[in-house]
């Protein structure tokens, strides 16, 4: 249960760690944020990087603030910070309320919002927030600046589109509109148990029926992402228990379930289509 | 809310005094094997295949390493059973070319620090050539499965068969025959503290101090010195505070022997702390069976006849001192529980797998047997068409004593008064109606009953009748008041967590007056204890208990005497009490420790009538005891997702007299949480190439706080005979009833479905899948 030996770099600056990168990223190099799923791979030697780039002083990177339409949020921000709302309106209160998923108290307090999106776990809540509402991430390095849309973020189990010297500097999460209406429903083992599936919905009510529905489900592929067919579903009707079902399926039906030996494709789809109605179900609350 | 039959008093015992042991333990002082400096510090190189050849080991230059071929010298681990067909086979310390379960350790290699030895042993290469691996039981039982130990002549290496004269006719007898075709998966105890050793060489003696965290220290001290072929002199085992054990630590592990041989050799202070993967995947694991259960019931609904088949997945080694017939032969002397049956036909077997041993784990086999024979009552009173409780109603014992079909002699219980005092505590016909509101609204809630049997406190006589070599039984204790008037009682149990330090200073407290916090009572150090068998099977205040009376008494009888030389009164009109000797009903009195003080420093007083010193042995053997208990489950069972929410638990225990109420609560909390566990989360499980895929926390699942529902505990004293406290044991209690009830609620729930689920843990995973089978499922949530 002790890592295996690694040299730890400590730079203070977003320039100092883009270049720490570039030096030590192909000798084995990787970001340290949180720590809260790294140092735990690192204590079986499933990871064993050779040096860690530890950005936890880096100036800046723990702002957390609206800019324009959209909530920036830097790579040191702690999944705690959310525990109250950080700002009003509909997005503030998403992020509260997915944020108590997460682990367990003393996890929430070290491990990072975009620590996690980097890691890219499936089951990650914040990964499902981000596929849900359209995050843009903003990874940088020596080479520059590139702004790059969630749906080319997350490319599988544990993988990104990060290119070896970049780094995820920020999220940007699009604010909601005042009448956004959300639900969010995970299924786990235990309490504070990585999700077996999850789903995240947004949408807003226009003369009584559903509109710009966003139904984002976590847990059950490789990546989080939008359903389509299940937004298809609510767009333009009228919530209704029959019309939440009818989502359910249809997420159900589109999901390439991932399978384990505990875990069959059918339990899977089971799962989303339970998590999706209830997501749905919660949004009237 | 917890509702006592007694808790406060005059005596001691019986209330819920604060527990001793707590101020240190709650104030980060505790002492654990894991927090002392040694010199070298060990890891283990563990085998990452569960069968084959090792062909070579590889070490980098200058490390320190051991392997099989040092240890050359030293025996086997080989526990020793002389009945039941058992084939005797021997675990080598590391393996020795041979590996047989995955994390079988092939090298220990040290450095000045676990750093540096896991580092070290990183780069240790082991090649091995791959055999094919017996994973399961049944596998493992086929005709023409390898063998996992070449010199045996198949993988069944304990078998034991009960039947009883007669037993096809009263078979042919039956209205109804039920059957159940159960399987418990195989669980971990998961101890909060891991096992550690620490094995210290001083230089002037020769001696060796293991430290470590186990429940029997003199028979690890026993079996590390037979095993390295030294006198148990040279070899000091101490148990500092342990946290946790539930029978994990109550086998030999091979690796205490390990560091008791290095630090011999280096003439140093060598330590191992195992972490937690190691405790998942090659600590102990245990309930891994399969079990047939057929019951033979005539028109009344009267249990006639059991006939059982039990093949128990022991793993790939014995283990010491139990032998792996705990499990299997567990079982089989004590599938008939707390029922009246008299014919009775069950083979129980033990089979060798590529998997790691199994040894005792809190209820030993009784959940896993508990569990199916509830299921088999269940299913019965579905087709009598009558209430669970009923049922066993007209099953349960009710006359004592009463020698069941496999010979054991139950003392006095409250099998029917504990269920009916659960049926009404919980309101059974007010459940029924809220469970049928519930269904119509599409919601599945579900009650389950397990009354059931806890043999407790048993002495030598009783393990006599397995045939173990080392027969585990006696405990004695050393009762001394010193010449500062306190007292000490060195104990041969060896508690870790249990609380017993308090119990027993109240039952001494009240024999010879003086209060509990002026008693100490040592243990867990073979310099300071005397032999004794270390605490396991719900056992230390029954027998630890019963000899600190002994010995008390003998104080008490000792203290009159000396009392009435100085008061000039007779003994039979003293008392003891709040530490003085008092004439009853006069003022003249005189102080214990001033007693204490002459029996030391003034024995010319007494001239010759009164032996100097204040020191008595107390020894108790007795023949054991049954508690008994009545636990209800109430859960919701999402049909959609199979998940299962406990809404309720509710206990009714007899453990005879309870010494303090407070601690006896805990333990049944404590099993019940685990027992919990058990039902629904907890499953080590390997892969068909034998590699374990539930080798962290994240994996294997026991329960947190939220998933324990409030427990309901009420308790009934009957007091027994046969254990001169009046105390029966209580500690595996909570373990052994939980799973029953638990699974038996959940197919109370799904029962419009027409399934059953005879499977622990009932993970969600398999409620649903059970749920598909029935074709009962409609999409939208409701019955059709």
């Amino acid at each position: 249960m002790k890592p295996a030996p690694f040299t730890r770099h400590v730079p203070r600056t977003v320039d100092e760690v883009v270049s720490a990168l570039a030096e030590f990223a192909p000798l084995d190099g990787r970001i340290l944020a949180g720590g809260q799923s790294l140092v735990p791979i690192m204590a079986f030697r499933m990871a064993r990087p050779a040096h860690l780039i530890d950005i936890n002083e880096v100036e800046g990177l723990d702002r957390l603030a609206v800019d324009g339409d959209y909530l920036s949020i830097g790579a040191r921000v702690r999944h705690g910070a959310f525990h109250k709302p950080v700002i009003d309106g509909p997005l503030g209160k998403l992020l509260a309320f997915v944020v108590s998923h997460i682990a367990h108290y003393p996890i929430r307090m070290r491990g990072t919002f975009c620590g996690s999106l980097a890691h890219a776990d499936p089951a990650s809540e914040w990964c499902l927030v981000a596929a849900t509402l359209d995050a843009s991430l903003v990874v940088k390095s020596v080479r520059g600046e590139r702004i790059v849309p969630v749906t080319d973020f997350l490319e599988g189990i544990m993988s990104t589109s990060l290119a070896e010297d970049e780094f995820l500097a920020e999220a940007r999460l699009p604010l909601l509109p005042d009448d956004t209406k959300f639900g969010f429903y995970e299924f786990s083992r235990r309490a504070g148990d990585f999700a077996m599936s999850a789903a995240l919905v947004t949408y807003r009510l226009v003369d009584g029926v559903i509109a710009d529905a966003h139904v984002g489900i976590g847990g059950a592929e490789d990546r989080a992402r939008r359903i389509l067919e299940a937004e298809d579903v609510l767009n333009g009707n009228a919530p209704s228990p029959d019309l939440f079902v009818a989502a359910g399926e249809a997420a159900a039906n589109a999901i390439e379930p991932l399978e384990d030996i505990q875990t069959t494709a059918e339990y899977r789809c089971d799962l989303v289509r339970a998590v999706t109605r209830r997501a749905l179900e919660r949004s009237l609350l | 809310m917890t509702v006592h039959t007694k808790g406060s008093g005059t005596t001691w015992v019986g209330r819920s005094i604060r527990r001793l042991e707590d101020p240190a333990l709650v104030t980060g002082r505790g002492r654990f094997t894991a927090d002392m400096p040694a010199t070298h510090w060990v890891r283990f190189v563990r085998s990452s295949v569960a069968a084959g050849t090792i062909e070579n080991i590889t070490a980098p230059e200058r490390a320190g390493i051991v392997t099989a071929k040092d240890l050359a010298k030293l025996k086997p681990i080989r526990p020793m059973l002389s009945k039941f067909n058992y084939v005797a086979v021997g675990q080598p310390i590391l393996a020795d070319g041979v590996v047989r379960f995955t994390g079988e350790s092939i090298a220990a290699v040290y450095a000045p620090s676990k750093d540096q030895a896991e580092d070290i042993a990183d780069q240790v290469e082991v090649e091995i050539s791959e055999g094919a691996p017996l994973i399961d039981a049944m596998d493992a039982l086929a005709e023409g499965a390898p063998l996992v130990h070449a010199d045996t002549k198949h993988n069944v290496i304990v078998e034991g068969r009960i039947a009883t004269p007669g037993f096809e006719d009263v078979w042919k007898t039956a209205h109804k025959v039920l059957h159940v075709e159960a399987r418990s998966h195989r669980q971990n105890a998961t101890p909060m503290e891991t096992r550690a050793g620490h094995a210290a060489y001083d230089g002037s003696t020769g001696r060796v101090t293991l430290t470590c965290t186990t429940q029997m220290p003199h028979l690890t001290r026993t079996a590390v010195c037979d095993i390295l072929g030294i006198p148990e002199s040279d070899l000091r085992v101490v148990a500092p505070d342990v946290g946790g054990g539930f029978g994990q630590k109550m086998s030999l592990a091979p690796e205490y022997v390990l560091l008791v041989w290095l630090a011999r050799k280096l003439r140093s202070s060598v330590a191992w702390t195992e972490d937690r993967r190691e405790n998942l995947i090659a600590s102990f694991h245990s309930r891994d069976q399969h079990v047939q259960l057929e019951g033979a019931f005539d028109k009344s609904g009267k249990l006639l006849a059991l006939r059982g088949d039990i093949v128990a997945n022991i793993g790939a080694y014995s283990c010491f001192p139990t032998t792996c017939g705990v499990e299997p032969l567990m079982a089989l002397a004590e599938l008939p529980g707390p029922y009246d049956v008299r014919a009775y036909d069950c083979r129980s077997r033990g089979v060798m797998t590529n998997t790691c041993p199994m040894a005792p784990y809190r209820g030993v086999s009784r959940p896993v047997i508990t569990f199916v024979l509830e299921r088999l009552m269940d299913k019965a009173a579905a087709a009598f068409g009558i209430e669970p409780t009923e049922l066993r109603r007209r099953n349960l014992i009710d006359k004592f004593p009463y020698t069941s079909a496999t010979g054991l002699v139950f003392d006095d219980g409250s099998y029917k008064e504990t269920m009916e005092m659960a049926i009404k505590a919980i309101d059974l016909d007010a459940f029924r109606k809220r469970q049928k509101i519930a269904r119509d609204a599409g919601r599945y809630l579900g009650i389950g009953f397990a009354t059931f049997s806890e043999r407790t406190g048993y002495g030598s006589p009783a393990f006599a009748a397995r045939g173990m070599e080392i027969t585990p039984g006696f405990e004695t204790v050393y009762l001394t008041i010193d010449p500062s008037g306190f007292v000490e009682a060195r104990i041969g149990s060896s508690p870790h967590g249990q609380g017993l330090r308090t119990s027993l200073a109240q039952i001494i407290a009240d024999e010879i007056g003086i209060d509990p916090e002026f008693i100490k009572v040592v243990h867990g150090d073979t310099d300071r204890s005397p032999y004794g068998w270390g605490t396991f099977a719900s056992r230390s205040l029954v027998l630890s208990g019963g000899a600190s009376l002994l010995a008390a008494q003998k104080i008490r009888a000792k203290l009159l005497k000396m009392a009435s030389h100085f008061l000039e009164a007779a003994p039979e009109d003293i008392t003891l009490q709040s530490g003085s000797a008092h004439v009853i009903g006069t003022d003249r009195s005189v102080t214990i420790a001033s007693m204490a003080r002459a029996a030391y420093h003034q024995t010319h007083i007494f001239k010759g009538e009164i032996e100097p010193g204040l020191t008595e042995t107390g020894t108790y053997d007795p023949s054991g005891t049954f508690s008994n208990a009545c636990h209800v489950a109430i859960v919701e069972v999402d049909i959609e997702t199979g998940r299962v929410e406990m809404e309720k638990f509710l206990v009714v225990e007899d453990a005879g007299l309870i010494i303090n109420p407070m601690i006896a609560d805990g333990q049944v909390h404590g099993g019940v949480a685990q027992g919990i566990g058990n039902a629904l989360l907890e499953e080590i499980i390997y892969d068909e190439t034998g590699n374990i895929l539930t080798s962290t926390l994240a994996d294997f699942l026991p329960p947190t706080t939220h998933e324990i529902p409030e427990i309901e505990l009420h308790h009934v004293e009957t007091l027994t005979g046969n254990s001169i406290t009046k105390a029966k044991g209580l500690g595996e209690g909570g373990a052994i009833g939980a799973p029953a009830a638990v699974i038996s609620a959940i197919n109370d729930a799904l029962s419009p479905f027409g399934i059953s689920i005879d499977e622990m843990p009932a993970t969600p995973q398999r409620i649903r899948a059970a749920l598909r089978s029935s074709g009962k499922l409609p999409s939208n949530g409701k019955l059709a």
